[in-house]
C-alpha cells in the first residue's frame, strides 16, 4: 500500500515538475504555492461536476429511472453553492494580493538595469555604461530592477523561470524585480505581438555567481555557453536572438568606455541643458540638479489647476520634465523650458536620469 | 415638452400585422427610438471619455486654448440658441402633428429645418476659420500661434466631437425633409403621428449633445 | 402528436418562392436561416484559418508559411472572423432570430424591416472586412493594439471599417429583441414564465446595445488615428497607447458575454427537456444572467493586468473579475441540479449539452487562474489564455450552439437527422477539441508565448499533439454539417414537437406556417412543468 502511495507521489512530483517552469527566485515560488492551490481546487470542483454528470448519467437516464421528480428548487442548497464558493474565491483574492504586492514592491536597494525594447531585440544598458544586446548578465542573489520602455510599439518583457512579465510601452516605463537563485541562463520572451520578428525577439538572463560578476564588471569575457542551461528546459540551450539578427556584446568591459552617467554629462553639455541647469547647486534659470534625485519638491503641477504639490522627484518625473517641461514646473522658477519631446532618445534620456541621480 | 406627448394612436389604421393595434405599434417604435437614443449616449462617451483624460493629465492644454482663443465662445453661443429653439420647434411640429395641423406641423418642420441649416454655416465658419490657419487635429496641427505640447490633441477632440455631432445633424435634417414630404402628403394625425414623434425624440437628443459639448469645449479654462 | 401540418402544408418556407422572396423577406424566421449560411460559411473560412496556423506549429521552423509575416495575418484574420463574424452574432442572430418570436408567441419580432436591414449590414461590413484578404492582409491580431496597428501598412483600415459597420447590425438586432420582448409577449406570458432562453437573449440584447457602441467610437478613433494621425493612442504625438486598451477592453470583454450568456440559455432550455423535470432554481438562473451581464461592464482591466496600469486598477479589477465566478457557479449547479432525478434522454443535444458542462467547467475555472493577478502575471499573453478562451468560446459557446441547433433542426426544417451519425460527430469534436487545446495550457505555464509563429524546440511535442487534435475537431465539424445537410435534403419526417417541450415554438407545426402559430397561444403556466403525463413523453431515441 505504502509503496503504491509512493509511486503515486512520485508521479505527481514528476507531473508538477514536468508542467511548470523551474521556480528560479523565492517569489517564483511562492507563485507556485497560490498557482498549485488553484490546480488542486480546481481539480475538485471538476471531478465533483463531471463526477455528478457521469453519476447522473448511470443512474438516471430513461431505461433506469422512468419517473422523474418534480422539483422547483432548494433553498438552503442554493444559498450554501453560491456562499462557499464566494468564501472561497475571497480566500484566492486573497492569497493572490499578497504574491502581487511581493511582486509589485521590490527592496529599495535593487540593482537597476534599463531595458530597452525595439523591433525585433532587447538591448541593456547598466550603470557602468555598457551596452548588451539580447544577454541580461546580473549577479545570483541580488535583487535587480528592470526599467523598461521601448522604442517603438508594444512588446512584453517575460521571464516564465521568475514568473516575471510587464509590458513595454512607448512613451512610458515600467519595471519589474527579481532576485535570482538559480545561477546559469534563464529564457526570456517578448510576450506583446509587435510584428513580423514577435516570435524571434528573445533574450536570455545570465545569473552569475559572485566571482563570474566580479569578472564580468571588471570586463573579462564570459563564455555563456559553458554555464548552466535553462534549468527548465535539460538538454535545451536557452535561445538569446531570434534568426539573422546581430551578434551579442557578452562582455561587461568598462574600460575606455564612458559610464552611463558619463554619457549623460556630456549629454547635458551637448544637448545645452547647462544653460539654464547647473550640477553643482547654484540656481540658475532653471533647478540645479545638485541632490534632486529622490527629493521631496514642491512644484506647480498644472494638472490640479496651477495648484502647488509635493512630487518625489523620481525617473517618471525627470523623464516628463524632459519632454514636457511646464507640466510639473519646481516652484520658484519660470517655466520657460522648451520641450525635448523627439530631441532625446531613450537610451540619452536614460543617460542623463543616471547622471542627475549621481550627483548627490 | 408637456402636452402631445401624452396622446395615443388607437385605431386601426395603419399598423403592421404583427403588432395588435395601432397603439401597441407606436409604444414599440417609440421604446425603440429610446434604445438607439442609449447607444448613442454610449457613443458619444467614448469621446467625452478621451475628452476628459486629456484634461485631467494635460490641464495646461485647455488654458492655453482659452487663452489663445482658439475656439470662438460666440460663435458657440450662437449655435446653442439656435439648437435650443430648433427643439422648440421641434416640439411644436410634434405636437402639431398630433392635433392633424398639418399646416403648422409642415412650418414647423421646415423652421426646424432652417434652425440646423444656420447651426451647419456657423460651423462651416468655424471650421474654415481654423482650416486656415492651420489648427487641425494631431498631426495636421500647423498652427504658429500656440505650439504647447498638447493642443492638437485637443483639436482632435474638437474636430471629431464636433463633427460627429454635426453629422447627427446632417443625418436630422434628411430626416426632417422626409418628414416634410409626408406631412405635406397629409400622412399625420391624432391617428398616426409616429415619425414624427419619434424623430422628435432624436432632435432633443442632438440638442443635448451640443448643450453638453458647448460649455465642455468653449467655456472650459 | 397526430396533426402535424398546417390546412394544406403551408409553412414559412413554401410560402413563398424565388430568390428575391428571400433577399427581400421580411420573416424573422428567414433571416435567421440567412444569418445561418453565413455564419457557417465564415465559420469555415475562420477554420481554415486555424487549420493553417495549426498546421504550421506542428513543429519549430517553418514549415507551411513562407515567413512570419503571413503567419501573422493568419492568426489575426482567424481571430477576426471567429470573434467578429461568427461568434458574437451566432446564437442571437442564427437561432434567436427564429426561435425568440415563436417562445413569445409572436408572429414577428417589433421591427421586421430593421431585422433585414440589420442582416445586410452585417453582410456590407463583413464583406468589407473580408476584400482585405485580397488587398493586403491585415497582421494586428483582432486586438488592433496601438501603436501597431497605426504603423502597419496593411489594410488595417478596411477590416476596422467593416467591423465597425457589423457593430450596428448586433445594435440593431439587439433593440429589436428587446422590444420584442417587452411588447409582443402573448397573453399570459409573465416574466417569471419567460423560457431562460429568452431571458439570455434579453441581457444579451442589453449588453450588445450598451457596450457596441464603445466599440464603434474606438475603432473610429483607430480609423481617424491611421488616416488623419488624430494622436490620442500615437505616444510620438503625445497620445497614450494604453487608452486604446481601455476603449477597446471595454466592449470586449462585454463582447464575451454576448458570446456566452446566450449559449447559457439553450442548455437551460435543452436540459429540463431532456431530463424530463423543470428548471432548477429558475429565479437564480434567470437573476445569475443579470448579474453576470452586469459584472461583464466593470472587469475590462483584467486584459490589462501588466499594461503598466495602476496597482489600484488591478486590485479592483481583479477583485470584480473574481466575482463573476459566483453566478456562473451557480448556473451549472442549478443544471447539474435539473439532471438528478431526472428522466434522461441522451438525445444528441443533451449530449452536446453534458460536453458543454464538461468544457466549461474547465473555461470557466481557468478564468480563476486569470483573474488572480499575481497568477494572471505569469500566463497572461502565453497559451495558457489562448487554451482558456477556446474552452469558454468553442467549448462553450460553440458546443451550446450545436445543442441549439441540433435541439430546433426539426423545427426549422420540419426534418429529423441521423442520430447515430450526428453522436459520432459530437463524441469527434469533444475529443478533437480537448486534444487540441488541453495541452496548451501545460505550453502557457511553461512560458511559450501567443501569436508565436515559430517556438523554441522544447515545445514542440505538445504543439504536435495539439495540431493532431485539430484535425479530429475539424473532421467531427465536417461530419456534423454533412449530417445535417444530408437531413435537410432527405431527412424524415419531424412532427411539431418530437422532444415533447413544453415551450412555445413547439405548440405548433414543423416548419412553422408563416405568421408562426395557427391561434394566438395563451400561457398559463411556466416552461419547464414537466410533470404527470407530460414528464413521461419525450424522445424514444
Amino acid at each position: 500500500m505504502t509503496k503504491l502511495m509512493l509511486c503515486v507521489f512520485a508521479m505527481i512530483q514528476a507531473a508538477h515538475a514536468a508542467t511548470i517552469p523551474v521556480a528560479a527566485t523565492d517569489l517564483a515560488n511562492d507563485w507556485d504555492g497560490i498557482y498549485w492551490f488553484l490546480v488542486y481546487l480546481s481539480l475538485v470542483f471538476f471531478v465533483g461536476i463531471v463526477g455528478a454528470m457521469i453519476f447522473f448519467v448511470v443512474k438516471y437516464r430513461k431505461e433506469v429511472n422512468k419517473k422523474p421528480k418534480y422539483i422547483h428548487g432548494h433553498t438552503g442548497l442554493e444559498i450554501i453553492w453560491t456562499v462557499i464558493p464566494t468564501i472561497l474565491l475571497f480566500v484566492c483574492f486573497g492569497w493572490g494580493w499578497s504574491v502581487y504586492k511581493e511582486m509589485v514592491h521590490g527592496p529599495a536597494d535593487s540593482m537597476e538595469v534599463r531595458v530597452i525594447g525595439k523591433q525585433w531585440l532587447w538591448q541593456f544598458v547598466y550603470k557602468n555604461g555598457t551596452t548588451t544586446i539580447g544577454d541580461l548578465y546580473v549577479p545570483a542573489n541580488r535583487p535587480v530592477k528592470l526599467i523598461m520602455s521601448s522604442e517603438d510599439v508594444l512588446h512584453a518583457f517575460f521571464i516564465p523561470n521568475f514568473r516575471v512579465k510587464s509590458d513595454v510601452v512607448p512613451g512610458m516605463y515600467t519595471s519589474v524585480w527579481f532576485e535570482a537563485k538559480v545561477p546559469g541562463i534563464h529564457q526570456v520572451y517578448c510576450t506583446e505581438y509587435c510584428g513580423t520578428s514577435h516570435s524571434g525577439m528573445l533574450a536570455r538572463v545570465v545569473v552569475l555567481s559572485a566571482e563570474q560578476w566580479k569578472d564580468w564588471l571588471a570586463g573579462k569575457k564570459i563564455d555563456v555557453d559553458q554555464l548552466p542551461a535553462d534549468p527548465t528546459f535539460p538538454g535545451y540551450r536557452a535561445n538569446r536572438l531570434g534568426e539573422g539578427l546581430p551578434e551579442a556584446q557578452a562582455s561587461g568591459q568598462a574600460g575606455g568606455q564612458l559610464s552611463l552617467a558619463d554619457k549623460g554629462k556630456a549629454l547635458i553639455s551637448s544637448k545645452g541643458c547647462i544653460a539654464c541647469h547647473s550640477s553643482d547647486g547654484s540656481k540658475l534659470v532653471g533647478p540645479s540638479y545638485k541632490g534632486i534625485y529622490g527629493k521631496e519638491e514642491k512644484v506647480l503641477d498644472n494638472s490640479a489647476g496651477g495648484k502647488v504639490v509635493t512630487v518625489k522627484i523620481d525617473d517618471n518625473y525627470l523623464r516628463e520634465s524632459i519632454e514636457n517641461p511646464t507640466a510639473k514646473v519646481v516652484e520658484g522658477f519660470p517655466p520657460s523650458m522648451p520641450p525635448y519631446k523627439g530631441l532625446v532618445n531613450e537610451e540619452e534620456i536614460a543617460a542623463i536620469i543616471e547622471y542627475i541621480k549621481s550627483l548627490k | 415638452m408637456a402636452h402631445g406627448t401624452g396622446a395615443v394612436s388607437h385605431l386601426d389604421r395603419h399598423h403592421a400585422h404583427h403588432f395588435k393595434n395601432g397603439h401597441e405599434e407606436f409604444e414599440a417604435c417609440k421604446q425603440g427610438m429610446w434604445i438607439f437614443l442609449v447607444t448613442e449616449v454610449l457613443f458619444f462617451s467614448g469621446m467625452f471619455v478621451a475628452y476628459a483624460v486629456l484634461r485631467v493629465f494635460y490641464p495646461d492644454m485647455m488654458h492655453d486654448v482659452h487663452h489663445h482663443k482658439i475656439l470662438d465662445w460666440r460663435m458657440g453661443a450662437l449655435n446653442t440658441v439656435v439648437l435650443i429653439t430648433s427643439s422648440w420647434t421641434m416640439a411644436r411640429a410634434v405636437s402639431s402633428s398630433q392635433r392633424g395641423e398639418q399646416k403648422n406641423t409642415v412650418g414647423f418642420l421646415w423652421a426646424t429645418l432652417l434652425l440646423a441649416g444656420v447651426f451647419l454655416v456657423v460651423k462651416y465658419f468655424e471650421y474654415s476659420h481654423k482650416i486656415h490657419e492651420h489648427i487641425l487635429p494631431g498631426a495636421q496641427y500647423a498652427y504658429e500661434g500656440l505650439t504647447t505640447a498638447k493642443v492638437p490633441l485637443f483639436m482632435s477632440v474638437y474636430f471629431v466631437m464636433t463633427g460627429i455631432h454635426g453629422l447627427h445633424v446632417v443625418i436630422g435634417m434628411g430626416i426632417i425633409y422626409y418628414l416634410i414630404r409626408r406631412a405635406k402628403r397629409n400622412e399625420f394625425g391624432p391617428r398616426y403621428f409616429t415619425p414624427v414623434e419619434i424623430t422628435g425624440l432624436y432632435w432633443h437628443f442632438v440638442d443635448l449633445v451640443w448643450i453638453y459639448l458647448f460649455p465642455l469645449l468653449y467655456l472650459v479654462g | 402528436m397526430a396533426n402535424s401540418s398546417t390546412a394544406h402544408g403551408d409553412n414559412y418556407l413554401n410560402h413563398s418562392h424565388g430568390l428575391k422572396s428571400w433577399l427581400l423577406t421580411l420573416d424573422h424566421k428567414r433571416i435567421g436561416l440567412m444569418y445561418l449560411f453565413v455564419i457557417m460559411a465564415m465559420f469555415l473560412m475562420g477554420g481554415i484559418f486555424a487549420l493553417l496556423v495549426r498546421w504550421e506549429l506542428f513543429a519549430p521552423g517553418m514549415q507551411f508559411f513562407s515567413s512570419p509575416n503571413t503567419y501573422n495575418q493568419a492568426f489575426t484574420y482567424h481571430g477576426a472572423i471567429m470573434v467578429f463574424m461568427v461568434v458574437i452574432p451566432l446564437i442571437p442572430a442564427a437561432i434567436g432570430n427564429f426561435v425568440l418570436p415563436m417562445q413569445l408567441g409572436a408572429k414577428d419580432v417589433a421591427f421586421p424591416r430593421w431585422n433585414l436591414v440589420s442582416y445586410y449590414v452585417y453582410l456590407f461590413g463583413l464583406l468589407i472586412a473580408a476584400s482585405t484578404l485580397f488587398i493586403n492582409k491585415v497582421d494586428t491580431g483582432w486586438t488592433f493594439y496601438a501603436p501597431y496597428s497605426i504603423r502597419t501598412g496593411t489594410s488595417t483600415t478596411l477590416v476596422l471599417l467593416g467591423a465597425f459597420i457589423m457593430g450596428f447590425s448586433s445594435i440593431l438586432t439587439g433593440l429589436n429583441f428587446i422590444v420584442t420582448i417587452h411588447k409582443l409577449r402573448a397573453p399570459g406570458l409573465t416574466w417569471d414564465r419567460l423560457p431562460l432562453f429568452l431571458w439570455a437573449i434579453y441581457a444579451t440584447s442589453i449588453v450588445q446595445v450598451l457596450a457596441t457602441p464603445v466599440l464603434a467610437i474606438t475603432l473610429l478613433l483607430l480609423i481617424l488615428e491611421r488616416t488623419i494621425g488624430i494622436g490620442i493612442f500615437d505616444p510620438k504625438l503625445g497620445g497614450d497607447p494604453v487608452l486604446f486598451q481601455h476603449f477597446f477592453w471595454f466592449y470586449s470583454h462585454p463582447a464575451v458575454y454576448i458570446m456566452v450568456l446566450p449559449a447559457m440559455g439553450v442548455i437551460s432550455d435543452v436540459i429540463p427537456t431532456f431530463s424530463r423535470k423543470p428548471i432548477f432554481g429558475y429565479k437564480a438562473i434567470a437573476a445569475a444572467t443579470f448579474g453576470i451581464a452586469l459584472v461583464a461592464f466593470v472587469v475590462w482591466g483584467h486584459h490589462m493586468f501588466v499594461s503598466g496600469q495602476s496597482e489600484f486598477a488591478n486590485f479592483v479589477f481583479s477583485f470584480l473579475t473574481m466575482l463573476v465566478a459566483v453566478p456562473t457557479g451557480v448556473k451549472v449547479f442549478s443544471w447539474l441540479a435539473t439532471m438528478y432525478k431526472g428522466s434522461l434522454r441522451m438525445d444528441t443535444p443533451m449530449l452536446y449539452a453534458f460536453g458543454f458542462l464538461f468544457v466549461f467547467t474547465i473555461g470557466g475555472l481557468t478564468g480563476v487562474f486569470l483573474a488572480v493577478v499575481s497568477v494572471d502575471v505569469h500566463l497572461t499573453a502565453t497559451y495558457f489564455v489562448v487554451a482558456h478562451f477556446h474552452y469558454v468560446m468553442v467549448g462553450g459557446t460553440l458546443l451550446a450552439f450545436l445543442a441549439g441547433l441540433h435541439y430546433w433542426f426539426p423545427k426549422f426544417c420540419g426534418k429529423m437527422y441521423g442520430e447515430g451519425t450526428s453522436k459520432v460527430g459530437a463524441w469527434l469534436i469533444m475529443i478533437g477539441f480537448n486534444v487540441t487545446f488541453f495541452p496548451q495550457f501545460i505550453l502557457g505555464v511553461l512560458g511559450m508565448p501567443r501569436r508565436y509563429a515559430d517556438y523554441l524546440p522544447q515545445f514542440e511535442q505538445l504543439n504536435r499533439i495539439s495540431t493532431i487534435g485539430s484535425w479530429f475537431l475539424g473532421v467531427g465539424f465536417v461530419i456534423v454539417g454533412w449530417n445535417l445537410a444530408k437531413a435537410l435534403k432527405s431527412g424524415e419526417k419531424a412532427g411539431p414537437n418530437p422532444w415533447g417541450a413544453l415551450t412555445l415554438e413547439w405548440q405548433t407545426p414543423s416548419p412553422p406556417p408563416h405568421e408562426n402559430f395557427l391561434k394566438e397561444p395563451v400561457v398559463t403556466e411556466g416552461p419547464y412543468e414537466y410533470r404527470g403525463e407530460k414528464a413521461l413523453m419525450g424522445s424514444n431515441a
